[in-house]
């Protein structure tokens, strides 16, 4: 049984994070204020960017653009403010399924609604 | 058999029972082994619940997606009548009001009571105040009649000329469909700002209890879990400006 004893020594540590049978391998980690203030002047000047690039014409890439910065600062808050960067496994693969569930949702929809007026558009 | 049990490593161990005895503090109840277990119960949970009004506001979004391709110039035209810097202002408030919510969770888990009741005041005051700017706005369309039911008037859309405005006249029909446009701004928008309303609720009860020092001895799960209930209005609302706001200024 020598590599079930190695398998032991090495997983049982609840902060390894190779660990992932404890749910609780997470080390609690506090974030700075000083990171916060840089996630906070990132989000203002993300801010300032989409509404410039609204006045901007782009074309049909003008929502494309907004949307991308939309989900950029999304993704920034998500990360920071709600600290799911120093979350466990469990918490971030709850995140990224639940937007992965939402845009199979809105695929699905869309392919629906697209589909019913094939060639009549 | 036996020997496979015994050998399986013990990630997930058993507390020794008089280890209970003592585990009277709200951040570890009785019935988890550890802080950071019940801590992860917490936030766990939390997301499943961020999960559910994902799908929820989701189905605004998408409403919104589908009509904006059907009655694609009512839209843009419906969409221009919104201000941008009001808009964007209240896009800044928001976020200013989010900041203040992070710096009050690091203030109860570093335990400065006093950091955490001033940022939770700033957080909901900076909230009070885009509801202040919603308020502006929402009686904006007032006096234009473009609250979508009996007295919604689509002059300004068949006649835009005749109100100064730049936008290409549109048929009385296609005029009609800046109701949708109007009734989709009204339900996200309010149904964004109900859900601001319930997290100032939320904020009066946290700051007194905040004030009263529960949340500065090691207890900051409410503090923190509320922290993502706010910072997940303020995503609704990175997502809301651009769409409503912002994308139409330029038609196709």
């Amino acid at each position: 049984m020598a590599h079930e004893a190695t398998h032991s020594e090495i997983h049982t540590d609840k902060n390894d994070p190779v660990n992932v049978t404890n749910p609780e391998h997470a080390e609690h980690h506090i974030v700075s204020p000083l990171q916060y203030l840089f996630v906070y002047v990132a989000l203002l000047v993300g801010t300032a960017i989409t509404v410039l690039a609204a006045y901007w014409n782009l074309g049909a890439l003008n929502p494309v653009v907004a949307l991308a910065i939309a989900c950029t600062k999304a993704c920034i808050v998500i990360l920071f403010f709600m600290h799911a960067k120093y979350q466990s496994r469990l918490i971030k693969m709850t995140i990224g399924s639940g937007f992965f569930v939402f845009l199979v949702l809105i695929t699905m929809t869309l392919t629906d609604y697209i589909s019913r007026a094939w060639g009549r558009w | 058999m036996d020997s496979a049990i015994t050998t399986h490593p013990h990630t997930h161990e058993t507390a020794v029972h008089t280890e209970h005895e003592h585990m009277v503090l709200p951040q570890h109840r009785h019935h988890f082994e550890t802080e950071e277990q019940q801590r992860e119960a917490g936030s766990f949970g939390m997301w499943l619940f961020l999960l559910t009004e994902i799908m929820f506001f989701g189905g605004l979004f998408f409403a919104y997606l589908l009509y904006r391709n059907w009655y694609y110039p009512a839209f843009v035209v419906a969409s221009n009548q919104l201000s941008v810097p009001l808009g964007a202002a209240n896009t800044a408030i928001l976020i200013t009001s989010g900041f203040f919510m992070a710096i009050g969770v690091w203030a109860a888990e570093v335990r400065k009571r006093q950091v955490l009741v001033w940022c939770l005041i700033l957080t909901n005051l900076f909230g009070l105040a885009f509801l202040g700017v919603k308020t502006v706005e929402y009686k904006e369309k007032w006096d234009h009649h473009h609250i979508p039911g009996a007295s919604f008037s689509i002059a300004e859309f068949t006649n835009p000329a005749g109100f100064g405005l730049k936008e290409e006249p549109l048929a009385p029909d296609m005029a009609q469909k800046t109701q949708i446009f109007f009734f989709l701004y009204f339900a996200m928008t309010g149904m964004h700002a109900f859900h601001m309303i319930i997290g100032i609720v939320l904020l009066f009860w946290l700051t007194w209890r905040a004030y009263k020092g529960e949340f500065s001895a090691g207890y900051v799960a409410p503090i923190e879990n509320f922290g993502l209930y706010w910072h997940f209005v303020d995503i609704v609302w990175l997502f809301l400006f651009p769409l409503l706001y912002l994308i139409n200024r330029h038609p196709l």
